[in-house]
């Protein structure tokens, strides 16, 4: 049973495609505060998805510095045909091989359908994790948490 | 839980009886379809609930995935500085599939509101503070896509259907 990681937690590196020929890892964006935001998968029907919210509210979170990334276990080509499709401006990395791996060592796996829980996590420019939350899989936690949480780090 | 953070005001459009009991709120972007759904779910509401109930509507256009939106939103706005908000954003939903300037300017006459004044108005973008201001302030009451309706300040998370929205709001009346 995993568990999600607390803040105060250093947040384990990763390097994961974020296109068919590029990776990016999370030690790269030292210095800089880092939303990683998992959600179970591209494709979902709603308008009001979680990562078109993210990419409308984007200039909010370039206010406090911070990059956002999107993971989930789709591939990078899923990821791109998504990202062109949703006119998204972030990048999303595909936690597809080894499968989970990174949602699992977050510990944000959910086993049973093979894909990563609606979790979400703020780390700080030293790679500490500072915030973090778990939704409920079918619920969208929009964004205040993170706005809070970046307005945290500057106090 | 999340708890509506910008109070109503004066800036506000509302809709019907200022002392009723419940305030519904829609966090809404006229080219979403789920929002054009709910347009009559919420009349049918307004009508059973009658004075009961006032109705308030703030914009949220999704502009990265709507590209008529954030004009939409700015359109109404517009009416609204004439007094004919209401008006403008029944048509607008009831004309979703249409959304762009011909229909713009085809809504304004309608409503007898002048185009070019309105075309300028777009263009100095007189109106796109006031759209950004409800967005931000609705991220940091939990807006999560369009639409979000807000209860009593309380954020709805139940099904968005006419029996289960009718129940939640004889809740909130019944104290």
């Amino acid at each position: 049973m995993s568990v999600l990681l607390p803040p105060g937690t250093q947040a384990p590196d990763f390097a994961l495609p974020v296109t068919p020929d590029q990776k990016l890892s999370l030690s790269e964006l030292r210095g800089k505060p880092v939303i990683l935001a998992f959600y179970p998968a591209d494709w979902s029907p709603v308008c009001g998805d979680q990562m078109a919210l993210y990419n409308e509210i984007l200039p909010e979170f370039q206010k406090h510095e911070a990059e956002l990334l999107g993971i989930s276990v789709d591939g990078v080509w899923c990821h791109t045909a998504f990202a062109k499709d949703r006119n998204l401006h972030f990048p999303l990395l595909a936690d597809f091989e080894p499968k989970g791996a990174v949602a699992r060592a977050y510990g944000v796996y959910f086993e049973a359908a093979g894909i990563s829980e609606r979790a979400l996590f703020v780390i700080d420019k030293d790679g500490i994790i500072r915030w973090s939350y778990c939704s409920p899989i079918a619920v969208n936690p929009g964004a205040e948490g993170i706005l809070e949480a970046l307005e945290a780090l500057e106090k | 839980m999340s708890t509506l953070k910008i109070p109503v005001s004066g800036q506000d459009h509302v809709q019907g009886n200022a002392k009723a009991g419940c305030t519904l709120i829609e966090y809404g972007d006229y080219e979403c379809p789920h929002c054009g759904a709910a347009y009559p779910l919420v009349q049918q509401l307004q009508k059973h609930f009658g004075k009961r109930m006032r109705f308030i509507f703030r914009n949220f256009p999704l502009t990265q995935i709507h590209t008529n939106a954030q004009a939409a939103a700015e359109v109404a706005e517009f009416a609204a500085s004439k007094d004919k908000f209401w008006e403008m954003h029944d048509l607008l939903f009831e004309n979703q599939d249409r959304l762009g300037d011909e229909l713009f300017a085809e809504l304004a006459g309608q409503l007898s509101l002048d185009p070019g004044e309105m075309h300028r108005a777009l263009k100095k973008k007189t109106f796109t503070d006031h759209v950004r201001t409800d967005f931000t302030g609705g991220v940091r009451s939990g807006v999560n896509g369009t639409p979000t309706f807000f209860i009593n300040d309380q954020r709805y998370n139940r099904p968005m259907d006419y029996d289960t929205m009718v129940q939640a709001i004889e809740e909130v009346l019944a104290g």
